[in-house]
């Protein structure tokens, strides 16, 4: 007896699907800036070793990058309660993303600083700039541009990984898809069909990182 | 019921060495497959060379969540129900041969052409001059990275708790409902898989460091 | 009946005509040595004649065996001519011996003792017996580009080809080679060599061919074309040379 694939069942909450879709794209694009954001700081602290943020970096970076995103968020929403800090299931959800990418690229950014040719840097200090003025214009975008593609797979890989946000309840994609198998038994289909789009998904976030590194940060090599 | 701190610690080791052993499966069984798909994805033939790229696509740009479902939920359509530990052990042995195949394919890539030409004039064929020439000279700079890949499948592995597969991750989420103690509870998980993957970090950042300073 | 003939070769790079229409024969014995500017086709024909490159148009016959643009036994052709590289391409993971023994006991099922007699005698030729456990980045470049001839001669090759093998050597090791390649000549071998080196073209070579804009725009006997070249462009280029 062959199985009988039926996708009807999937199609018909396609509403659904696309909200949640969305909502994981929300996610993601807030998580991007602000990991983004957080790896900048990350990584001039660790590449310029300005005390004592250096440290303080390196020991955060070795705990995010060596313990598992979904143990992470965990311990985010159950664990911190008891600190007294209630987050809800979306607050978590981006909280853990920020951190997890912040992690990945202070390191990242952290190899770009250290590509920048350090006389980049001595020009713009005898052009009387300060260290930070030197960092802003000088050498944080031929940094960024340096990385560019491995910071947009980072963040593809931060994208894909936040399924697993619906073990909080976290309204994304693979929650709506859980929601929607449980209505029409048709687990398989429902899942390949999700499957698909976030595979569209991450096609559409590279499209979107690599014009974003042509137009934007790329644009003087 | 009252857990004393051992108790926790006790199933969680438990916990721990399910997902020891579910990594080291998944990480064989993903360096078998994966170096089938990287020979497929440096074929001379434009049909091996394709359908491996697919493959690497299709389990880089999609959710390891996913592969996990379509895996459990995909065994149970072709007739027999499949166990959380054959689902997640099959699920992330495909997932970590996608990426191993790709990390690989930068190494022998690496290697210069004239290794492949001299070799070839020696009157190789494509298969030995991998198997004799470059495959050799690719695999001492592919160990760090492997190394390093080999954390993400350590990681990966929390993922199966979601199929209900009892490794570190699903003992803890038990035990932190039994106990009313989340903090420490997912504290103790988090240190269980750093003491896992920090140690590989440092290996793969030794290694690199190492094959630096030879060259 | 020539060792080598090559008739009618074309060869494209996209738009790109490399080689247009190249006819030529070398004899058992000979040596033929190959000059022309960069860019005139000189190592892509020679790359032609081991399938390192393929071929769009003509036929390659090389011991009774022919190759062309739809058909070839890469294999039996390469066991036939051997070749020589100017980056030396030693396999950096073998020792020297290694290097040697590696193709008579992968391609030719050679016994790891045949192998290592047959290392031996071959690097005894070239002068480096001594070196037969050393690495190659142990080894000076003449002495690596010697290793890279004995390894080639172990496949017992009837045609050697050699692709500019002193271009990428400091002066003072060019000669220590070259000593090897004149060995060689007398002993029978056959050769066909891209050189720079003209002195050695006309001491040593018993056939000369000028490459120019992908053709054979002369050859003959290198005495003869060196003392009276027949083409402006031959003059001209011996004259850039001296």
């Amino acid at each position: 007896m062959a199985y009988r694939f039926d996708f009807q069942p999937v199609l018909a909450h396609t509403d659904l699907l696309l909200k949640g879709a969305f909502f994981t794209l929300e996610l993601t694009a807030i998580g991007a800036v602000l990991g983004v954001a957080l790896g900048i700081l990350g990584g001039v602290s660790r590449a310029w070793r300005l005390r004592p943020f250096a440290q303080v970096f390196g020991v955060y970076v070795e705990l995010v990058r060596n313990t598992p995103f979904i143990v992470q968020l965990f311990f985010i929403f159950f664990g911190l309660p008891s600190l007294g800090v209630q987050l809800s299931e979306w607050q978590a959800a981006v909280l853990a993303m920020v951190l997890n990418l912040g992690a990945y690229s202070t390191e990242i950014i952290r190899a770009g600083i250290q590509a920048v040719p350090h006389g980049q840097f001595e020009a713009a200090a005898a052009l009387a700039m300060t260290r930070a003025e030197a960092f802003r214009h000088v050498v944080l975008k031929p940094a960024l541009g340096k990385v560019w593609p491995a910071l947009s797979s980072q963040i593809i890989i931060v994208m894909l990984g936040s399924a697993v946000c619906s073990q909080i309840a976290t309204q994304e994609l693979s929650f709506w898809a859980n929601f929607i198998q449980s209505r029409n038994f048709r687990a398989f289909e429902t899942y390949l069909l999700t499957t698909l789009v976030y595979l569209l998904m991450a096609i559409a976030v590279r499209l979107l990182l690599n014009w974003i590194g042509r137009r934007f940060i790329m644009r003087n090599r | 019921m009252d857990f004393t701190l051992w108790d926790i610690v006790r199933n969680l080791i438990t916990g721990l060495q399910w997902t020891l052993a579910l990594s080291l499966v998944a990480f064989a069984g993903g360096a078998a497959v994966g170096l089938l798909v990287m020979v497929m994805r440096i074929s001379d033939h434009g049909l091996p060379r394709n359908l491996a790229r697919t493959w690497i696509d299709l389990f880089q740009g999609t959710p390891l969540l996913m592969q996990l479902f379509l895996v459990f939920f995909g065994g149970a359509l072709l007739g027999h129900d499949i166990s959380p530990w054959a689902a997640a052990a099959i699920a992330l042995t495909l997932f970590t041969s996608a990426y191993l195949a790709e990390i690989w394919r930068g190494c022998v890539e690496a290697i210069p052409r004239g290794q492949w030409e001299a070799s070839a004039t020696l009157a190789l064929n494509r298969y030995e001059q991998l198997r004799h020439v470059v495959l050799p000279q690719a695999l001492r700079i592919a160990i760090a990275p492997t190394v390093g890949f080999s954390v993400q499948v350590v990681k990966g592995t929390a993922v199966t708790s979601i199929i209900g597969f009892t490794e570190l991750t699903k003992t803890g989420g038990m035990i932190a409902n039994a106990t009313f103690e989340p903090f420490l509870v997912y504290g103790l998980v988090a240190l269980g898989y750093f003491l896992l993957c920090y140690p590989l970090s440092l290996s793969a950042r030794y290694l690199e460091r190492r094959l630096h300073a030879a060259a | 009946m020539p060792l080598l003939r090559v008739s009618a070769l074309h060869k494209y790079y996209g738009d790109h005509h490399i080689l247009k229409g190249i006819d030529l024969t070398v004899e058992q014995g000979q040596v033929v040595a190959i000059i022309g500017r960069s860019g005139s086709g000189k190592s892509t024909l020679l790359r032609t004649l081991n399938g390192l490159e393929s071929i769009n148009d003509g036929v390659i016959e090389v011991d009774g065996q022919y190759l062309d643009a739809a058909r070839a036994d890469l294999r039996t052709l390469r066991q036939t001519v051997g070749m020589v590289f100017q980056q030396f391409n030693l396999f950096p993971h073998l020792s020297v011996g290694e290097n040697v023994m590696l193709a008579p006991q992968v391609v030719k099922k050679a016994s790891r003792q045949q192998a290592l007699k047959l290392a031996q005698q071959v690097l005894e030729k070239v002068g480096l017996a001594e070196k037969f456990d050393a690495f190659p980045d142990r080894l000076s470049g003449g002495q690596q580009q010697r290793v890279a001839i004995a390894r080639a001669l172990a496949m017992s090759p009837k045609v050697l080809l050699c692709d500019e093998i002193t271009s990428a050597l400091d002066p003072e090791l060019v000669n220590e080679v070259l000593a090897v390649v004149r060995q060689l000549a007398a002993d029978g071998m056959t050769l066909v060599m891209v050189t720079h080196e003209m002195r050695f073209a006309r001491e040593v070579g018993d056939k000369l061919v000028f490459m120019h804009q992908g053709k054979v725009h002369e050859s003959g006997d290198p005495k003869v074309l060196f003392a009276q070249p027949q083409t402006v462009e031959l003059a001209q280029f011996i004259g850039m040379q001296q």
